[in-house]
Formats: structure tokens, C-alpha cells, sequence
């Protein structure tokens, strides 16, 4: 019997779950992908939104700006990559400035700080690429960006050393509630005492197994493309359009892996498998950021892909069921969920005890987790240190993104089973030959750490197997 | 202080060896060869087919067959040190070269610096196709890795894009390992290929070649499930009205060879952006002093026979210019 078990392993599940971890409770995630982070999680901008272009009085304006502050905390206890490079959300004439105006005003309201208007000369300097036709921005100095899968692969590593159980390939196909609840999945029946729905597409689903059926979520599609690495500095700030509805708008990112981004679009789908990139999604993504930064050269793209926002309405919707008790939604969790996840945590963990669990701190609890290795991040000097200590460092795998056999081999042992659960974790395979060149090593060595066939290698599980068999 | 070789040669194909013989033959008697493979022989070492040396030898041969005559002359040349799994992360406008091994990181200066990094297919990513990110998509040489080295086959139904010979050479290897070849689609009125792989690859077996065609879209979700092809004019625009749909588990991607030249522009060469290749008025120099670049570093040869000839030349400037500046 589980005092709680989190239904879906993205990064709003970890979190709660590593938030959750420091409590003396019997904790599982259980995770339909054989991965974690294999959803949404995986494929989106990685902005830490400081919590502006959200209204004063939303949950997910408030969550946002509260996990803006939880998320650097977490990134150095947890060691990922954060950084702080501010937002600049630009205005071409003076009508736009009034909304630049209103915007600083909804983000002041909501607790948001030090943020200013900027004027052409201040631009000139800071973001010379800046379309010379912008005339003033709002600066966001506390906006950063951050790896959006390494943050749920140390959060549930780090919860899994808390005691944290974490099921992949566990698809949960139903639940019954008789005093407690009796969770159907591929791995067999669990039972519990509350559970949290943080299923992100899927969350209607999980909800309406509980016979929940006021949820509903439509995927948003957000197509997002690479540059090359060679730009990163084209520009040092994450540029936004005035936002718009339904989105925030198709922005110049940086990444916490230093190729710069361009995207995301906005499309209402209705298939919540549909991860495809198309071309009208490139032209309008090109037309839009070329008025931000015109140099922006499609040449100069690497590699694509697309995401799809978990939207029900326009809000998050972090709530117990009043006629189903101890079922806790996480629906809705569209944009800024990776922002708000760690604020999330906190606010289920509140509801949990508001609703009657009880409580006691771990003696033993370890907030701690060591940083990750990676070549590519390290000097000579660190260089000559790791690969002194192991000589696997030296072995590079992947020439485009360096990265060594030691690394593979880590992040085997820290879970990785899948083609793309590495290359999430170690860049492997993300370069400029996408692959072509270190596939079979990475291949060999998952195929001999794990003890598995080559030919049962897969890119993500399921039936993405990487070849169809051996040569007969 | 930082040891110091008169030749520095990165990569140990048939580009690289060939410059080193060359260069040894030339009267340089100090060479470092670093190559990131276990193996010399570089790409040739996949390319098990026949076809490789009727310039240079006057004979058939295979790839590794053609490597291995290299190979033996550079092994038994003391004067030519040999350093495999050796990735060289660094190389300065100075010629000072870091490089890693397993378990040790190196930093020597040469000379001379060879360049014969040899090149990479172009992606899908390149070629813009849309759809999904299914497994199943290949480069055409990664494919020929799995089968030749690995012994495993890619897939049960393939369409191959792009008409250059590695997708032709490969269209057969399928063929010949039991997977079906349903269309090789050029985007091209002509392909680039050679004439004797047209008819020896795709003819023979029937496998049709569709010309300024493209593909629109890659459909699947775990693995691609079919792909939709469509007809374009003389300006690549799409035909109204000729999509059609191929079923297959596999795209092999055969769009084109990008020199490697990461290094080179490390070390400041200049560079032309369009071809990936350093600029330069004279074969294999470069706009820094010293630092050379042969083989298909240097540009895209169809016919290995032409890197060693390119490469040989190299290896006699190198030796030139070690004399010179004593
Ligand atoms: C294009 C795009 C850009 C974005 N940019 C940003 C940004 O810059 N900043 C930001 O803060 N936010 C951003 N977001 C939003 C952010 O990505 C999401 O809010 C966040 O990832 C949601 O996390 P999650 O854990 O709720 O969902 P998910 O990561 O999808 O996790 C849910 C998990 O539940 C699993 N699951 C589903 N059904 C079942 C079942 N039956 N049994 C077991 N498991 C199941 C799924 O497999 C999945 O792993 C963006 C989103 C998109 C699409």
C-alpha cells in the first residue's frame, strides 16, 4: 500500500515527488513511457519565465513567479545548469510601449522585480542585433533558461534516492476506489491511498478513469528549430514579441546548451500524438523572429521539433476532487509548467495536508545530488582531472558534441535504456551529423550495460526499434 | 614546454595515410598520425562493395582492401607513429594540438598540420523534410554501418532520398540483404550518381528512380509508417496534384557530403561558408601558413583514387614547407 502515488513521470511529477521525498511517506511514480520525461517535458523552450504576460490574479501567474525563485534554489542544490539572462519583450512604436507599460504594471502587481523599460540607445548597446526598427523593451532581468529534461531526470533521481519508487513502462489504464484506490497499469495493480494526476496530455484521461469528467485537454502545438551552435550569441537575451491570446509569442530563446532557439508556434491540434514540424510552421517562424533579429539565417537551423501544451481552459488546475477525495488534479499544465513545477510541489504538498495526511520530516532526507559531468562544459584543467580519474572520459563517442564513453555509461546507470533518453542527457547525437557517426557506438554500449541485443535497441521504447533484426 | 613534431597529421583515412607516405617519401622523418577510430582505413573500412582503385592500382578492389595496402606500407614505416582512438579536441593558428585518449590528454605543436578529417552526410534536418521524428530515418552511411559492421538491417521497407552514390550503393546492399527498395527519390532532374551505379544499383534490380520528385512529409509516431512523395519543377516548387503516398519503415537519407572543417576554422582559416571548405588559391593550402587540408576535407571526391592523388600532393607541400622554415 502506497500513501501516494503520482501518475506521470514529466517534470511536474518529479517535482512533487522530490518535494514530497522529504517527508517520511511511501511514494511512487508510476510512468507509461520507458523513460522519464519522455513528454512534454521534453521538447520545449526551457525559459524560466520571470511570470510576466500572465494576468495579477491567475494561479499559474502567481505559481510562476513563485517557482521562478524555487527553481534557482533547486538548480544548485540539485546541480543543473541555470542561468539568468533576462527577457526583453520589445515594443516597434509608441502604443506598444503603453502595453509595455501595462505588462511592467500586471508583473508588479504580481511581485515580479527590477524590471524597466529600455530605450533604442540602451539597445544598441546590450542587444545589437535587435531589429534597429525596435524602439524601446521591457527587461525582465530575472528570466532564465535551464535544460528542461536533465531538471526531471535530477529531480526524480534525486527523489528516487529519497525513496522515491519510479515505475517506467507503466502505463495505468484504470482506477478503482473502494476505501482505497486500486490502480490498474501494464506493471500490475497498486494500491493507494491518494493519488496525484500529473499526467499532462493525459491527464482527462486519468481523470475521467476516476470519473472525473469536467477536464478536458486540448493539445496546443508549439514547433520549435535549432540553430547551430555558432550563433549563440547573436543575441544575449531572450527576445519576446508582445504577447498575443493564446501565447506569449514566437521568440528568439537561448538554451542552457548555448544553441540559440527560434519558436515556439501556437496551433490548436486535435491528435495528441501529433509531434510533426511542417513547413508553413518554418515560414511563419522565420517571419516572425526575422522582425526581432533580422540576420536570422534558416541556414543556420540544426534540427527541429514540436511540442504540445497540455491546455484545459486558461488556467492550471491543481485541485482534490470534492467527489472523489485524495484524487489531486495537475491538469492544464500548459506553459510556464516548467517554471511553476517546483511551486507546483509546494502547493500539492499544502493541499495534501489541508486534506488530512499526515506529515513528518525524514531525519535522513538528502536535498543534495552531485552535478553531472559533461565534457563539453569542462577546461583543460577539469579535463585532465576527470580523465586521470576515469579513463572513459578520454574515449570520445560523439565527435560533434564531445562527449566521452564515461558519460554514456552514466547516464546508463542513472536510467537511460533508449537512443533518445541518452542523447537527452548527454547531448550525444544532437550535433551537426545528428548521429551518423556515433549511433553504433552508443548502440554497443547500451546494448552491453543494459545486456540487451543490439537489434532490440530502441530510439524511445515501444516499437522505435532502431533496426529490425540481424543479418541472417 | 610542449613536445614539438614536424608533421601533425588528424585523421587516418586514405587521405591521411596517403599524405603521410607521401611526406615520409618526401624526406619528413618526424610524423604524428592521430586518428579517432580504433582502426585506420577510416570510411572505407564500411564500404565493402567493389569498385575502389581501378585509377590508382589499376585493379578492382574493395574498400577495406584498398585501405589495407595503405595501412601495411604506413605500419611499416617506423618514422610514422601511429596513435588511434585519439580525438583531437584543439588546434591553434600556432599549430599546437590538444588531443584526448582514453585516460590521457595530450598537447603537442607541429610544423606542419595536415588536415584529412575526411566528411559527413548531410541530415534530414538539412534537407528540411517535414512530418514526424519517428525511428527509422537513417543517413545512408550510418545504414551501411549497421549492415557492413554491424551486421544488422535497418529496415524491411525502405525509400532512399537522394540519387548520389552512397543512397544508389546502398539501394542494392538492402536489396541483396533481403529488405525491399520501394523508390529512390531525386530531387534532381539528374542524379549525381555515377552511371555504372545507376545501372548496376537500381536497374538491375528494378528499384524505380523518380526524378525532380521529393519528399513532402515522413509519417509515423514509433517508426516511420509511410512517406508522401511529390513531384517539383525546374525551381523545386511542388506540382499541384502529383502526391502520392509510399509505404515503408525506413528513409535512408543520401542528400549530399559536408567536408569536416571544424578544425581548420578553429585554427582561423578562412573558411567558404557554402561548401564548408577552407579558401584558398592553391590546392590543399590554406590561408594559415602550415596548416594543409586534403582529401575530402578538402573537397568531394566521387572516387577514393582521386583522394590519394589529392592527398599524396599534400604531403609532398607539407614536406616542402618543414624544409623551408629550418
Ligand atoms: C512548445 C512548448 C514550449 C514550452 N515552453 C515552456 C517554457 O519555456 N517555460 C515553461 O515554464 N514552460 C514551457 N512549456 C510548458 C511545459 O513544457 C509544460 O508545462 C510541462 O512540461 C508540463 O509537465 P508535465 O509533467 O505536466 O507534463 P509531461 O511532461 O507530459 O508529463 C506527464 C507524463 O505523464 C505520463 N502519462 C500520461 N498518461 C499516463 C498514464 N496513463 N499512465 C502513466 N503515465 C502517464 C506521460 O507519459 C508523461 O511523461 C512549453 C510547452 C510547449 C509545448
Amino acid at each position: 500500500m502506497h500513501d501516494i502515488i503520482i501518475i506521470g513521470g514529466g517534470v511536474v511529477g518529479t517535482a512533487i515527488a522530490r518535494e514530497l521525498s522529504k517527508y517520511r511517506l511511501k511514494i511512487a511514480i508510476l510512468e507509461k513511457e520507458v523513460e522519464i520525461a519522455f513528454g512534454v517535458s521534453k521538447s520545449n523552450s526551457g525559459i524560466i519565465h520571470p511570470g510576466t504576460q500572465n494576468k495579477s490574479n491567475s494561479l499559474k501567474g502567481k505559481l510562476c513567479v513563485e517557482g521562478n525563485k524555487l527553481v534557482r534554489k533547486l538548480a544548485k542544490k540539485l546541480g543543473i545548469d541555470f542561468k539568468e539572462v533576462g527577457q526583453l519583450i520589445v515594443a516597434f512604436n509608441q502604443e506598444e510601449i503603453e502595453r509595455l507599460k501595462e505588462i511592467k504594471k500586471e508583473g508588479e502587481l504580481l511581485g515580479i522585480k527590477k524590471m524597466k523599460i529600455v530605450f533604442r540607445p540602451w539597445l544598441a548597446v546590450n542587444e545589437p542585433n535587435l531589429n534597429p526598427e525596435i524602439i524601446a523593451a521591457l527587461l525582465v532581468p530575472s528570466a532564465g533558461i535551464i535544460s528542461p529534461y536533465r531538471m526531471a531526470y535530477d529531480l526524480s533521481e534525486n527523489a528516487a534516492k529519497n525513496g522515491v519508487e519510479i515505475y517506467t513502462d507503466c502505463e495505468v489504464t484504470n482506477i478503482k476506489k473502494d476505501k482505497y484506490f486500486e490502480i490498474e497499469s501494464k506493471l500490475g495493480v497498486f494500491s493507494s491511498r491518494y493519488i496525484i494526476n500529473a499526467a499532462g496530455l493525459f491527464a482527462d484521461d486519468i481523470a475521467r478513469m476516476a470519473g472525473i469528467k469536467d477536464i478536458k485537454i486540448k493539445p496546443r502545438k508549439g514547433q520549435e528549430f535549432l540553430l547551430d551552435k555558432k550563433k549563440e550569441n547573436i543575441t544575449n537575451h531572450l527576445i519576446f514579441p508582445l504577447p498575443s491570446q493564446t501565447s506569449k509569442g514566437t521568440l528568439v530563446i537561448k538554451t542552457s546548451d548555448g544553441n540559440p532557439m527560434i519558436g515556439p508556434t501556437a496551433e490548436e491540434v486535435e491528435d495528441k500524438y501529433d509531434l510533426s514540424t511542417d513547413e508553413s510552421g518554418l515560414a511563419q517562424v522565420i517571419s516572425s523572429v526575422k522582425r526581432l533579429v533580422p540576420s536570422i539565417n534558416p541556414k543556420d537551423i540544426i534540427a527541429y521539433f514540436a511540442g504540445l501544451r497540455p491546455v484545459s481552459g486558461e488556467d492550471f488546475i491543481i485541485r482534490e476532487e470534492k467527489s472523489v477525495k485524495r484524487f489531486i488534479n495537475v491538469a492544464g499544465i500548459q506553459s510556464p509548467g516548467l517554471t511553476a513545477a517546483p511551486a507546483i510541489a509546494l502547493y500539492v504538498s499544502k493541499l495534501l495536508k489541508t486534506s488530512g495526511l499526515k506529515f513528518k520530516r525524514k531525519l535522513n532526507f538528502k536535498p543534495f545530488r552531485r552535478k553531472t559531468i559533461h565534457l563539453f562544459q569542462s577546461d583543460k584543467k577539469l579535463m585532465k582531472k576527470i580523465i586521470s580519474k576515469n579513463k572513459a572520459f578520454g574515449d570520445i563517442v560523439c565527435r560533434c558534441e564531445l562527449v566521452s564513453r564515461a558519460e554514456i555509461e552514466a547516464a546508463i546507470e542513472r536510467g537511460a535504456k533508449t537512443m533518445d533518453g541518452i542523447k537527452f542527457r548527454t547531448r550525444a547525437q544532437s550535433g551537426r551529423c545528428h548521429g551518423g557517426f556515433c549511433t553504433t557506438r552508443i548502440m554497443r554500449i547500451l546494448s552491453e550495460k543494459l545486456n540487451i541485443p543490439l537489434n532490440e535497441i530502441s530510439k524511445r521504447g515501444g516499437k522505435s526499434g532502431i533496426v529490425v533484426k540481424e543479418r541472417g | 614546454m610542449m613536445k614539438e613534431r614536424d608533421l601533425i597529421i588528424v585523421g587516418g583515412g586514405p587521405a591521411g595515410m596517403a599524405a603521410a607516405l607521401s611526406a615520409y617519401e618526401h624526406g619528413v622523418q618526424d610524423i604524428l598520425l592521430l586518428e579517432r577510430d580504433q582502426f585506420l582505413g577510416g570510411i572505407l573500412n564500411q564500404c565493402v562493395h567493389t569498385g575502389f582503385g581501378l585509377n590508382y592500382f589499376k585493379e578492382v578492389l574493395a574498400g577495406p582492401e584498398y585501405a589495407d595496402r595503405f595501412m601495411k606500407r604506413v605500419i611499416a614505416i617506423k618514422e610514422i607513429e601511429v596513435s588511434l582512438k585519439s580525438f583531437v579536441i584543439k588546434l591553434s593558428q600556432k599549430k599546437e594540438i590538444t588531443f584526448l585518449k582514453p585516460g590521457k590528454i595530450s598537447e603537442v605543436k607541429a610544423k606542419a598540420v595536415i588536415l584529412a578529417t575526411g566528411c559527413r552526410e548531410r541530415t534530414r534536418e538539412m534537407a528540411h523534410i517535414a512530418g514526424t521524428r519517428p525511428a527509422g530515418i537513417f543517413p545512408a552511411g550510418l545504414a551501411q554501418k549497421l549492415i557492413n559492421i554491424e551486421g544488422l538491417i535497418p529496415g524491411n521497407e525502405a525509400v532512399i532520398v537522394g540519387s548520389g552514390d552512397i543512397g544508389l550503393i546502398m539501394a542494392r546492399r538492402l536489396t541483396l540483404e533481403g529488405s525491399k527498395v520501394k523508390a529512390v527519390i531525386e530531387i534532381q532532374k539528374k542524379s549525381k550518381g555515377l552511371q555504372r551505379n545507376i545501372v548496376q544499383c537500381l536497374e538491375d534490380f528494378g528499384i524505380p528512380l523518380y526524378l525532380s520528385h521529393k519528399i513532402a512529409r515522413i509519417h509515423g509516431a514509433d517508426r516511420v509508417s509511410k512517406v508522401d512523395v511529390v513531384q517539383v519543377d525546374d525551381n523545386f516548387k511542388e506540382v499541384p496534384n502529383t502526391s502520392f503516398s509510399i509505404g515503408c519503415d525506413t528513409v535512408l537519407i543520401s542528400a549530399g557530403l559536408i567536408p569536416e572543417n571544424e578544425l581548420a576554422e578553429m585554427a582561423g582559416v578562412d573558411m567558404d561558408r557554402k561548401t564548408n571548405t577552407p579558401l584558398s588559391k592553391e590546392q590543399n593550402k590554406t590561408s594559415v601558413d602550415g596548416i594543409f587540408v586534403c582529401g575530402n576535407a578538402c573537397q568531394i571526391y566521387d572516387l577514393v583514387d582521386w583522394v590519394t592523388k589529392d592527398s599524396l600532393l599534400a604531403g609532398k607541400q607539407a614536406a616542402e614547407y618543414i624544409k623551408r622554415i629550418k
